[in-house]
């Protein structure tokens, strides 16, 4: 772990001779935002954090859209399910995320899997609610017209149901996914992982540039990401665009 | 960080609630600052976001700014945009009010924006038949027919403060997050004690502005409720 070996060497630059700008440079004057800091750390502390926030977000989402996906499919097969699962994924999305995850270290301890349940939780509710939506919109008519054709249930699933869903679904994905780039930053409160981490080490600190630039790189990367999934969406769905436009 | 490695039993939930029982002092000081950092955010963030969100939706110009900004607004990491607002206004509880603003304010502008850029052009046209003057226009016809909308974004976005204040206790921004972060000195049955008191504070401000929706919504407007334009958002829109 970078951070550890920074930890144990105490203060805040591993210094050979005086931290880079000298003995007045930003920062030994602890400035807002040092730049010599990000190009000095990249590589040890923020690209590794970066790439470990990736690796969660994507882990939670993928299993978050898996259960979501399974559960959205049984609620628009037998109605009476969709009450207690949005219950019950409405429920974990009010617990204030700092207290989640410490209510379940004492179960899972503090390891990655810790996070993973925390985060997987609050993008049931998100994913359940667009997945579940876009199979209901799709219009009876439609759905006439694929019996008329012979198609079977899930021929009427896979080729119908979800590929008109699929608009409102990339949708679910996204929110879901810029909301877990956020959550996961305080999920760093648990296990040193991802964006979050740096953040913490820096408040406790008070070397100002480490939480103020990684703050920033996680806002950064919260944004490329909804504007790549807007991108990924529009590519996916044209029509749906089209018929936006057409309205 | 620095854990006490509390056990959790079941019966820990119970601990909880004798925990506010135990300590009224500590729940209600520390609730009482939750609520006045919630407070003055959510009463910036409206002072700023609605009479601009309403202003732009009236002359129907800048929608593209009005409606991505939101977008970019959901996908502000909390955390980092407290992290940066103490790196710039210094620990305390300015910096988390600050960050509350900034997180609340795009969700108001959004909501604002489309509802009153959404009020359906007869409406309008006949206010100006009527010889209905610009600022009788906004105020007795947009406005009112605006109002679900506006407060849908009201609603989300204090909810959504009210959950994220909790975050100010990292930075020692005060409120119920220092109970919460505070696991060493009040335990897991104080943090949970202290979650339960977010989740009632964030339900108890969306009534008191579901109130305020019905008593400013006149009668013959009362309809169903409305969801925000953002947070059960696109479904392909």
């Amino acid at each position: 772990m970078p951070h550890g070996t920074l930890l144990a060497s105490g203060p805040v630059i591993p210094n050979f001779g005086g931290p880079p700008g000298g003995k007045h440079g930003c920062i030994a004057r602890n400035g807002l935002f040092c730049w010599d800091w990000v190009t000095a750390h990249w590589g040890d502390i923020l690209q590794p954090h970066l790439l470990q926030h990736l690796k969660l977000t994507a882990i939670a989402v993928g299993i978050g859209f898996a259960i979501a996906f399974a559960a959205a499919l049984v609620a628009h097969r037998m109605s009476w399910f969709e009450t207690p699962f949005g219950a019950f994924s409405a429920f974990l999305y009010t617990i204030p995320s700092l207290a989640l995850f410490q209510l379940l270290v004492p179960i899972t301890g503090l390891t990655v899997l810790t996070i993973e349940i925390g985060l997987v939780g609050y993008t049931l509710l998100i994913l359940f609610r667009n997945i579940l939506e876009g199979l209901r919109g799709v219009p009876p008519a439609v759905l006439e017209a694929a019996d008329g054709m012979g198609l079977t249930r899930l021929q009427t699933l896979i080729r119908v149901e979800l590929p008109l869903a699929l608009p409102a679904i990339t949708a679910g994905i996204r929110i879901a996914v810029v909301t877990t780039i956020s959550l996961a930053t305080v999920a760093a409160y648990i296990t040193p992982l991802g964006l979050g981490a740096p953040i913490f080490y820096g408040l406790q600190t008070s070397f100002t540039t480490e939480f103020v630039a990684t703050g920033a790189l996680a806002i950064l990367l919260a944004v490329c990401a909804d504007a790549v999934l807007i991108i990924a969406q529009r590519l996916l769905t044209p029509w749906a665009r089209a018929r936006r436009l057409a309205t | 960080m620095i854990f006490s490695f509390d056990t959790f039993k079941p019966s820990t939930f119970v601990d909880a609630f004798r925990f506010i029982g135990d300590n009224p002092g500590l729940m209600w000081q520390k609730t009482a600052e939750h609520l006045q950092i919630s407070g003055e955010a959510i009463g910036f963030a409206l002072l700023i976001a609605l009479p601009l969100g309403v202003w732009l939706g009236h002359i129907h110009r800048g929608s593209f700014v009005a409606i991505n900004l939101s977008n970019i607004g959901r996908a502000l990491p909390s955390l980092a945009v407290i992290a940066i607002g103490l790196g710039i206004l210094g620990i305390g509880t300015t910096n988390v009010i600050f960050a509350l603003v900034v997180l609340a304010f795009p969700v108001m502008l959004t909501n604002a924006y489309v509802a009153v850029d959404g009020v359906e052009p007869e409406a309008i046209e006949a206010a100006r038949g009527m010889g209905m003057r610009e600022h009788q226009i906004l105020f007795m016809v947009e406005l009112p027919l605006a109002l679900p909308l506006i407060f849908a974004g009201i609603r989300t976005a204090s909810v959504f403060v009210v959950a994220t204040a909790t975050l100010g206790g990292v930075v020692g921004g005060g409120g119920l997050g220092d109970i919460i972060v505070n696991q060493a000195s009040y335990f897991l049955k104080g943090v949970i004690a202290a979650s339960i008191a977010v989740s009632v504070l964030s339900f108890a401000a969306d009534f008191v502005f579901w109130a305020l929706q019905r008593t400013l919504t006149p009668r013959g407007l009362r309809k169903e409720r409305v969801a925000a334009v953002t947070p059960v958002p696109a479904l392909g829109q």
